[in-house]
């Protein structure tokens, strides 16, 4: 058994990219994740390891692709605003096809919105909230250990699929203190990256490399192979199916006999299962599917539930962004049901979607 | 007086048929060769790596045999950064246009310098934006003509950019300077202050930059003879050539 150690979530981010190799951070103050850019501060410097305090967001996601293009784990962190401007850049990074890891702790939105949890940047994590219809697995932990877990999975499909992976948290995962086993965890092997700038001299087969963000546009021998731009999208085409295919993580929790199926990540399928175990004492035949990643997104599983008349209940703390994803899941063959951020407690940025609210939904909608 | 070789093709100058992009007159080129011939003379290539991100500059990155990047417009001085931090024994230059340095790219400039990040970054300054069609850039001159300054650059948009006088005033700066090459003497200095500037990097010392004036007669509407006449007559007089910052330590 590995170290145990009692911290919140956003240094859990840490020590799984420690677990993970991680060589390098950087990243720009923003609540609710600065205690992430702390850590990597206060650790990662007296481990000969490289942290950066950038200028800005863009200026982290642009460093990010730097130091990806050199072969090594890198990472960054942000929330709600920062989030948004790191868009141009996760957009070049997949063209780049350079594999990094970016943590997102979720806020509240539009705009400033609040500076503590929400679960709000959904679609533009999940849709690609840069040009050019890029695709990224999303994974989506609900404790602090599987976010340190996570952290190091996705450093794997990362460097698996070269291609930025999100870890999606939020701002009360980010601020919960959980014990955390330190483990390190192993994927299995990966290839090498024998694409990486490092200095022609220390190339082993003394040709150049070229790493760029303009593959389909410049043709730029020897690296990359793509002669043109439909020969990259049919590469970037095939990797994203390929992930579709092989990425999709879920639990699921007593869906077997469910009239009715809570589908909820992070923060609100911790609250809702707290609810659907007090229901299922009352004999409710609820169950849960709990997304651990949510790109890909498995349909499968709630297009298969559907067909046998379940009905649906998304609980996330927004105006309903995954709800979108399980309709398309559910056909049109049952009722989809969103208990979203109108259902706060309390009318302040503290408000959050309590146990007492869905079981409250659950009671109405099974009456 | 030692002789420079100052014609031919410098040896890091890959033969590929990517060679003769540029538009005829262009000064990208002699801009090119001197990066070339200086990492040659101070024997960095085997760990040279060259980030561009300005979109006339992209033949540095296809007719060199050195490892090389191309990052979105504006960011190459964001990756210059990560790269160097991630590989300090390499040999980092970050190769810009007026747009990406003293535009979309400014804020960077002015923090990387802040941070004193210990490699090289050349800005080649032709005036506006010449790859979308010549359109006004924060060092187009009073008066100068662009497609967004149709009757000539006024007060109302304000004035031109002295890049090199203001990162001088950056503590994290080692060197500051800028060249040109409208005639040899001046394409000779320009190589002095390209090597200073280098050697900074490989010293340790902090963040270096060089500005090069470029001539650009297709953007300008010109001839080739007249654009030269123009950096001589317009240009330099407002971005006065030399160096504005050269110290061994920044402390």
């Amino acid at each position: 058994m590995g170290e145990r150690l009692f911290v919140i979530g956003n240094e859990a981010i840490g020590w799984g990219a420690l677990n993970a190799g991680c060589d390098a951070y950087m990243g720009y103050p923003i609540t609710p994740q600065n205690e992430t850019t702390e850590w990597f501060a206060k650790e990662f410097p007296k481990r000969g390891k490289v942290f950066v305090q950038s200028q800005s967001e863009v200026g982290s996601i642009n460093i990010v692709f730097g130091a990806a293009s050199t072969g090594h784990r890198v990472m960054t962190s942000t929330s709600g605003p920062g989030w948004g401007l790191m868009q141009e850049g996760m957009s070049h990074l997949a063209n780049g096809e350079l594999p990094c890891v970016i943590s997102l702790v979720q806020r509240g939105g539009p705009g400033a919105g609040t500076t503590r949890h929400g679960q709000m940047d959904y679609l533009s994590a999940t849709r690609g909230g840069g040009n050019g219809g890029y695709k990224n697995i999303v994974l989506t932990p609900a404790s602090v250990q599987e976010t340190h877990d996570f952290v190091q999975l996705a450093f794997y499909l990362a460097d698996k699929y070269r291609n930025p992976v999100i870890v999606m948290t939020d701002g009360l995962l980010g601020q919960m203190a959980e014990p955390l086993e330190l483990r390190k965890l192993d994927f299995g092997s990966l290839p090498e990256k024998d694409w990486a700038v490092r200095g022609r001299a220390n190339q082993p087969d003394g040709v150049r490399r070229v790493v760029t963000a303009m593959q389909g546009l410049m043709p730029t021998p020897p690296h990359p192979p793509y002669a043109g731009f439909l020969d990259l999208l049919k590469v970037l085409n095939e990797k994203y199916e390929t992930m579709k295919e092989a990425e999709a993580r879920y639990d699921t929790y007593m869906i077997e006999d469910a009239d009715l199926i809570i589908v909820a990540y992070g923060y609100t399928a911790r609250v809702s299962k707290e609810s659907l175990k007090i229901a299922r004492k009352d004999g409710l035949k609820v169950g849960m599917i709990r997304l651990q990643a949510v790109w890909p997104f498995p349909y499968e599983i709630i297009t298969e539930m559907a067909s046998k008349g379940c009905r649906f209940l998304v609980v996330e703390d927004s105006l309903g962004q995954l709800l979108e994803d399980v309709r398309i899941g559910v056909q049109g063959k049952t009722g989809v049901h969103l208990l979203g951020a109108l259902a706060r407690h309390d009318p302040s940025d503290g408000g959050m979607i309590l146990p007492d609210s869905v079981l409250t939904e659950i009671y109405r909608l099974m009456e | 007086m030692k002789k420079e070789l100052v014609s031919g093709l410098p040896k890091l100058w890959a033969h590929n048929p990517a060679e003769r992009l540029e538009c005829p007159g262009c000064q990208y080129p002699l801009i090119t060769r001197i990066v070339y011939d200086v990492i040659d003379e101070l024997g960095v290539e085997g760990k040279t790596i060259l980030v561009n991100s300005s979109a006339c500059g992209y033949g540095i990155v296809l007719t060199t045999s050195v490892d090389a990047m191309f990052p979105n417009h504006g960011q190459g001085i964001d990756v210059a950064t990560g790269v160097k931090r991630l590989l300090p024994d390499c040999f980092i230059i970050s190769f810009g246009g007026d747009g990406d340095v003293a535009a979309i790219g400014a804020g960077a400039f002015v923090n990387a310098a802040q941070r004193a990040e210990k490699y090289s970054m050349i800005m080649v300054n032709n005036g506006h934006f010449a790859m979308t069609g010549g359109q006004l850039a924060p060092t187009t001159l009073m008066g100068q003509v662009t497609t967004t300054s149709p009757e000539g650059r006024g007060p109302a948009m304000g004035y031109p950019a002295r890049m090199p006088e203001m990162i001088a005033t950056v503590q994290g700066t080692a060197y500051s300077a800028r060249g040109a090459a409208n005639n040899p003497a001046n394409f000779l200095k320009t190589k002095k202050y390209v090597k200073k500037a280098f050697q900074k990097q490989i010293d340790n010392v902090g963040f270096s930059f060089v500005e090069f004036l470029s001539a650009c007669p297709t953007g300008w509407h010109m001839t080739p003879q007249e654009s030269i006449k123009w950096v001589e007559e317009k240009m330099i007089p407002t971005l006065p050539l030399g160096e504005f910052k050269d110290v061994d330590t920044l402390d």
